[in-house]
């Protein structure tokens, strides 16, 4: 096959279709660029951004409590609803500060396990973690978070393993605890890849040259290691925050309040047929990930992913 | 060395509740208590025997496959523009791709299914269809990340000199591109493959009547009474994926051009 | 050069996209008429349904008759379930009486000529034509079943034997409390105020003036601090009650059923106040795609042997005068039990759930409609 490349190597005006769109293309790199570009950016324009523009739309309409039908009326009440009532106040917050916790314990949880991976274990023993922090990524979310109610239930795991400590009961069944628990738990994996990658991508030179140049270890650690690992942090942090901030399965699950996620789920499929409402709520969450992620593409965070 | 005890407790906190869920499978009750009410394989003929969860199971693994191959395609796709051509709107290309990742998934779902449930006009009703383009969507800038990683690390060089030896577009990519980016392809459509698979928020709001795994799942939660079936079903899918990932890990793990090991 | 042609590519594809969406309109719904006669079946059905409604005992032998496969979604309030119906993608729901009459005034729901049904003419006479199904003579769903909204406890942990759903809203057991999460607890929580604070004059617990609808909603704040979870579903009360999160609470007779098969120390029973309930009726979408098998599954469970099988299983009482005697055939006893002989009076007793609206039925208008107390119950859940 390559001979007969060869052979026809010199003839671009001539030969199969196949060449001569070859040699078209090559010779207008734009063109390439172009029909490289066309297929993902169409489906992304048509299946999401516009999507997301026409529910960004539907947020000022209004819907009939009896029937159901959407009105095409323009009104501005269910932002209002939104900014006077104090208890969407509250789940917002309250949402936000979850968030932030969340990603907070799992950048610290996160970071010594994926330096260990990254830096000290061997090549078998790395290949081995690995597995065991992407498995949990193919086996259920929903059991997963059914288990942990297993552990912090009353009569669960944890309140059993604390009787034979000697250690008191806790009460963290459907309390916020819980969820901040099962939060952590279910996006660790989220945060580790991440951070691992940036770790794995330092050079040895680079700490060789930081020592030669009389750091001690924590100063190497502070001055070179944390912010050549900051982008996958960050990177990883996008991830715990923004699927912390729709989530609406774990707060039903393992807890007794409602986040925003539970807000606009009970809006479209659950309590109310208010897909107007539930588009105005949903701003909330798109404008916090929009400022995140604004700052986030500053910490070069978005090659890290 | 502590660093090492901290790795220990963290792989303990990650699969305490999968070793809970694979014992809570030979449950004898069908109610989850503890301790476990005794020791039983009778739920998994039965679960073996359940055509819903057969047919769920299917439908996972079907979106799963279809929603990875298009990712593929379109992420490679982007990928490629993106690290071979300079233009304008370069950072805006990968600000888009991880939207859909990015904003939480209440926001990709409802936005996907008032599009889908009041558009008549493309003639789309909730359908495996959509449930595979809901899930592509978020699954591209997987690939595209791991593609485009791999290809800032290649040379042009390779594919000019193909070129040169008279190959035309297709072979370029068969024989030299495609060999090159193969282990990123792995990775990342192992991924986009997982997050698919176990998706459960954004494909609440685009499956119609269908069941995919998690959905069944979510079902059998609100029983009370089929858990262990549940619990049969994730342990059979854990011992199904050991081998393919670990495999994948081994094939994509980088020589490391920078590092000593 | 370059750069004109990358934005003449992004302004296209933008405008070629957003044509689609704006020139999506909601199309016109033409009606289907009234269902007179079944068809050939289609092979499939799918149906939202209680939990425990589509127990395999009876889903099985139909599948097995009509080849129609069964496919159930589970909607744990009827909000759910409306919802659900709204998007066109399910054949048949059993929708109690607070969903019913937004399903017939939506049109969402097909009208079926009883005649379709051989078993209609054995139902009890309150459930043929019920007012929450039939509208001016116009059947929109075939009756189901009805039974009341249960008061369980755990025998080893309540003592003595509850009496009446004040402790419910009692401190005595804090922290062990559970109740529906559903806007129409507040119907509940006005029942019992209906007896504990009579000067509220409440008649009718969804007939509600703004007075008493505060009152309501004020003793339903006052119980959140006592409350451990809100249960969302059958599987959640079920798991607090088997795991010691919660001693006492709101429940159905099939929660009651699951753990007593487990040997869970439960049981249940209707306090002094009375309760609230539900009634059943099995409703065909007006965009079903599997309308003959949706006829096909009610004329089943319209059936003596189902009815009795369903009601045993669920614990509730069945529409069909006939399976009373079935009933004793399979568990002795559970006739009476489940109150499937019982009088008028019984049924009459029970306050089955109704969707508020602002038009009181004693010629006023001016009671609280469900709007508000779906927004009502986001502030008290908060």
């Amino acid at each position: 096959m390559a001979v007969r490349a060869y052979e026809e190597a010199g003839r671009p005006w001539s030969g199969s279709v196949r060449r001569r769109l070859s040699a078209a293309f090559w010779r207008r790199p734009w063109l390439r660029a172009v029909a490289l570009l066309l297929p993902p950016l169409a489906w992304m324009v048509v299946f999401y951004l516009a999507a997301l523009a026409v529910l960004f739309v539907s947020a000022f309409w209004s819907v009939d409590s009896f029937t159901g039908k959407l009105t095409h009326a323009w009104t501005w009440s269910n932002f209002d609803t939104i900014i006077h009532d104090s208890t969407y106040h509250q789940i917002a917050f309250r949402t936000i500060w979850m968030a932030a916790a969340v990603t907070v314990t799992d950048a610290i949880i996160a970071f010594p396990f994926a330096y260990y991976m990254a830096r000290v274990a061997t090549p078998r023993l790395r290949t081995v973690l690995f597995v065991l922090v992407l498995l949990p990524l193919w086996s259920s979310y929903l059991a997963r978070i059914y288990a942990w109610r297993l552990i912090l239930n009353d009569e669960g795991v944890l309140n059993w393993s604390l009787d034979k400590l000697g250690l008191p009961h806790q009460n963290w069944a459907f309390t916020n605890t819980a969820m901040w628990i099962v939060f952590s738990y279910i996006w660790l994996p989220f945060m580790i890849l991440p951070i691992y990658a940036s770790l794995e991508r330092i050079p040895d030179s680079l700490l060789e040259a930081s020592r030669d140049l009389g750091g001690k270890s924590w100063a190497t650690f502070r001055r070179v290691i944390l912010p050549l690992a900051l982008p996958g942090i960050v990177a990883g942090s996008i991830f715990t925050f923004s699927l912390t901030l729709g989530d609406y399965i774990t707060p039903s699950l393992v807890g007794n309040v409602d986040f925003i996620g539970n807000v606009i789920y009970r809006n479209v499929l659950g309590l109310t047929n208010n897909l107007p409402f539930a588009a105005a709520y949903a701003t909330v969450p798109l404008v916090v990930m929009a400022v995140y992620l604004a700052l986030a593409k500053r910490t070069g965070a978005f090659e890290a992913l | 060395m502590s660093l090492g005890l901290w790795t220990g407790l963290v792989v303990a906190f990650l699969w305490i509740p999968l070793v809970l869920i694979c014992v809570y499978a030979f449950n004898s009750s069908n109610i989850q208590s503890w301790p476990i009410a005794g020791f039983s394989t009778k739920w998994f003929s039965a679960a073996w025997h359940n055509e819903e969860a057969r047919s769920a199971l299917l439908l996972s693994l079907k979106a799963a496959g279809l929603a990875t191959a298009i990712a593929l395609v379109l992420g490679t796709a982007a990928a490629a523009a993106v690290s071979r051509f300079r233009f304008f709107g370069r950072d805006t290309i990968t600000f888009l791709l991880v939207l859909p990742i990015a904003l939480p998934g209440v926001v990709t779902g409802i936005a996907l299914n008032s599009f889908f449930t009041s558009n008549p006009v493309h003639g789309l009703t909730p359908s495996l269809w959509t449930i595979v383009i809901g899930h592509a969507t978020f699954c591209i800038v997987v690939v595209y990340n791991n593609v485009v990683a791999r290809l800032r690390r290649t040379q042009t060089s390779l594919t000019e000199a193909s070129m040169d030896l008279g190959a035309d577009g297709w072979q370029t990519f068969r024989f030299v591109t495609f060999p090159v980016i193969s282990t990123a392809l792995i990775a990342g459509g192992l991924l986009a493959f997982a997050l698919s698979f176990d998706e459960v928020i954004v494909t609440t709001f685009t499956a119609g009547a269908q069941n995919t795994l998690p959905i069944w799942i979510l079902g059998n939660l609100r029983l009370g009474q089929q858990l262990p079936q549940v619990n049969v079903v994730v342990f059979f899918v854990i011992v199904m994926t050991v081998i393919p990932v670990t495999i994948a890990q081994r094939l994509t793990r980088d020589t490391g051009i920078l590092r000593r090991r | 050069m370059r750069k004109i042609r990358r934005i003449h590519v992004l302004v296209a594809t933008l405008a070629a996209a957003l044509c689609v969406p704006a020139s999506g309109v909601s199309s016109a719904q033409t009606s289907p008429g009234t269902l007179t006669k079944m068809g050939k079946l289609e092979g499939a059905l799918n149906l939202i349904a209680w939990e425990g409604y589509t127990y395999k005992q009876w889903v099985q032998p139909f599948t097995k008759k009509t080849g129609c496969k069964v496919r159930a979604k589970f909607g744990g309030s009827s909000d759910e379930m409306v919802t659900l119906m709204r998007t066109g993608q399910y054949d048949a729901v059993s929708a109690s009486g607070d969903a019913s009459l937004r399903l017939i005034l939506g049109k969402d729901v097909r009208s079926i000529d009883p005649k379709l049904v051989p078993d209609f003419k054995n139902f009890i006479p309150a459930l043929k034509s019920p007012s929450h199904n039939t509208v001016k003579g116009v059947h929109y769903g075939i009756s189901l079943q009805w039974g009341p909204n249960t008061l369980m406890y755990n025998t080893k942990k309540v003592k003595p034997k509850p009496t009446s759903w004040g402790l419910l809203y009692s401190s005595k057991y804090k922290g062990k409390i559970t109740v529906p999460d559903n806007p129409i607890q507040i119907a509940d929580a006005a029942l019992y105020l209906s007896k504990s604070k009579p000067d509220l004059g409440i008649k009718d617990p969804y007939e509600l003036t703004e007075a008493q609808f505060k009152a309501a909603v004020d003793l339903l704040k006052k119980q959140r601090p006592l409350v451990k979870k809100y249960w969302a579903s059958a599987g959640d009360e079920i798991d607090l009650f088997k795991n010691g999160g919660a001693w006492i609470g709101a429940s159905w007779p099939y929660q009651t059923n699951t753990l007593q098969a487990d040997k869970a120390p439960v049981k249940d029973l209707i306090p002094k106040e009375g309760a609230t309930g539900w009634a059943d009726t099995w409703m065909i979408s007006s965009k079903a795609k599997h309308p003959n098998c949706a006829v096909a599954w009610i004329k089943w469970v319209s059936t003596p042997k189902v009815q009795a099988q369903q009601a045993i299983y669920f614990g509730e009482t069945p529409a069909n005068t006939k399976a009373c005697r079935i009933m004793d055939q399979l568990s002795k006893g559970s006739c009476a039990q489940y109150h499937a002989n019982a009088s008028a009076k019984y049924f009459n007793s029970i306050k089955f759930w109704k969707t508020p609206v602002k038009d009181c039925g004693n010629g006023q208008s001016n009671c609280v409609d469900y709007a508000r107390w779906q927004q009502a119950w986001t502030d008290i859940k908060s």
